[in-house]
């Protein structure tokens, strides 16, 4: 099988271009990406959905940020930075600032219409008892938000896996190395290597996420406590209730 | 450069198209030469310098009062050739070493008469080459100035000692190709201290080995850059790269006297410096006629 055989080769499995190595240089690109990108979307999306100012201005930027052509941007990127680190970071930050372009509009548009969307009804009580603005946002705005920040996040992190492959084509690793030189070397074994990892942890990450916004997310929002967790409890002390 | 793509593919499915509906019997294998055996049909593959060249061997042929067509811009060398062979194209400008590779993948062969002779006997039936030029656009190491007076360089064997502190930049397939790091390291004995894959001697190469994130890099050696940026090309005196000189291709049945006599001259007259000035005329935009002609009135060839 001409598709596994890159992947079977135990040969692929260490050194400087074995896949564990690319593999964990893609996971730091995407992570890296993400927690700046989270950094600069996620503020602005709690602000904007909680005092609704700007609406207009962050839609508008998040569909122009997804038009950008990654490709055409990380080259002329490298082009324009050159002159200006004589280090390789002529090709990290590059890379990394066309990773975050890409990352900002779904966390950002997630976090804003979590909070915007909030329920009225809880947002109301909470002032009514007097909560401060800020408690407003943290206790109940932010809470509530969660499923869409993280939805929004999970699509951001699935865009940045898949696209963290181009860091290759301006001389960095991950798992785009796999497809850049297999293509180039006429390695289709190689190339193939590379997809099936790439999905594979997209896959995997999409799953742990999923999993934290399991843990996190409050149950009254998923309405997953009352069936599970409280049954069980009553059953087990039924001279409670 | 040399490499299949969708446009190439697509340009070649338009001229089947074309030449179909030019006739009425779509089963006759040469009907898109205009009739009769007196044109000659000039292809070229998909990047301007071979544009230019057919359109410089076109134009020659054209002086000398012969019927020309021109196909330019048909593809890589996986689709131009079979066009050659059906007859749809009868004239091609080629590279004598990366056609020699494309036909026999086996061959050693490294200087130029090796690889004229190697490519002689490796051409397929009913296809000759012409008196070879001494113009090359062929695979180079290059260095900064800055990087040349540094370590004192002047032939690629000359980094050996100093390999440890020097990056190369190349194209991806460099690092496990023989006109690449492994040739380097056989021939040469270089270990370079890493490599930076990046774009076939186009504008990363060219841009990581100006602004230093690489030290050496391979460009190609009809890059007008290569002079704008006051660049060192170091010496390839083992031969490694293959001689890439450039050779009319033409199908036999085409092959007069007055052809091969007015396309041996233009061989005669070209030279690899020719080629970079008029690559960079290109790269100013300027149009394939326009070079050509000036070309051709320099050398008394029209």
């Amino acid at each position: 099988m001409i598709l596994f055989e890159w992947l079977l080769d135990p040969a692929n499995w260490s050194g400087p271009y074995g896949a564990p190595t690319l593999i964990w240089q893609h996971v730091v690109y995407t992570l890296a990406a993400l927690l700046l990108a989270s950094a600069i979307a996620v503020p602005i999306g709690l602000y904007v959905g909680h005092t609704r100012r700007g609406e207009f201005v962050i839609a508008g930027a998040a569909n122009v940020l997804r038009a950008l052509p990654s490709l055409g941007l990380i080259v002329l990127l490298v082009i324009l930075f050159a002159p200006v680190f004589a280090s390789d970071l002529a090709f990290i930050v590059p890379s990394l600032v066309v990773l975050i372009l890409l990352a900002v509009p779904p966390i950002m548009t997630g976090t804003y219409s979590g909070v915007a969307n909030a329920n009225r009804a809880a947002v109301d009580a909470a002032r009514g008892m007097g909560f401060t603005p800020l408690q407003v946002l943290l206790r109940v705005e932010i809470p509530c938000a969660l499923p869409l920040i993280f939805s929004g996040l999970r699509g951001a992190t699935l865009q940045v896996i898949s696209t963290a492959t181009i860091a290759a084509y301006v001389s960095l690793g991950g798992l785009g190395r796999l497809i850049i030189d297999g293509r180039a070397q006429n390695d289709y074994s190689q190339m193939a290597a590379g997809a099936i990892l790439v999905a594979l942890l997209a896959l995997v990450v999409d799953l742990l996420i999923e999993f934290v916004a399991f843990a996190t997310v409050s149950r009254g929002l998923t309405r997953r406590g009352t069936n599970r967790f409280s049954t069980v409890r009553r059953l087990l002390k039924p001279n409670r209730s | 450069m040399f490499k299949p793509t969708v446009a190439g593919a697509f340009a070649l499915s338009l001229l089947a198209f074309s030449s179909l509906s030019a006739t009425a019997d779509p089963l006759s294998g040469t009907s898109g030469n205009a009739s009769g055996s007196a044109t000659v049909t000039v292809g070229s593959a998909d990047f301007p310098e071979s544009q230019l060249l057919a359109t410089i061997y076109a134009k020659a042929l054209q002086a000398k009062g012969m019927d020309v067509a021109t196909r330019l811009n048909i593809g890589s060398r996986e689709v131009y050739i079979p066009a050659l062979l059906d007859g749809s194209i009868d004239l091609l400008p080629e590279y004598s070493g990366a056609l020699l590779s494309y036909l026999n993948k086996e061959s050693t062969a490294h200087a130029p008469d090796e690889v004229l002779e190697a490519l002689k006997e490796a051409l397929p039936d009913g296809v000759t080459i012409l008196e070879a030029s001494d113009a090359q656009n062929s695979d180079m190491l290059a260095v900064t100035r800055e990087t040349a007076e540094k370590y004192g360089l002047e032939t690629i064997g000359d980094i050996a000692p100093v390999g440890g502190e020097i990056v190369v930049g190349a194209a991806p397939e460099w690092r496990t190709r023989h006109e690449g790091l492994v040739g380097l390291n056989e021939v040469y004995g270089i270990d370079f201290k890493s490599m930076k894959p990046l774009d076939v001697g186009g504008p990363l190469t060219l841009s990581a080995l100006v602004n230093g994130q690489v030290q050496a890099a391979n460009l190609f050696s009809t890059d007008p850059a290569i002079a704008a940026n006051d660049l060192v090309v170091l010496k390839d005196d083992k031969n490694l790269f293959s001689a890439q000189n450039i050779v009319p291709l033409i199908a036999e049945a085409k092959l007069t006297d007055d052809i091969s006599s007015t396309l041996d001259a233009v061989s005669e007259a070209l030279t690899t410096e020719d080629l970079v000035e008029m690559n960079g005329r290109l790269a100013q935009h300027e149009g394939y006629d326009a070079v050509a002609e000036d070309w051709l009135t320099e050398n008394g060839l029209n």
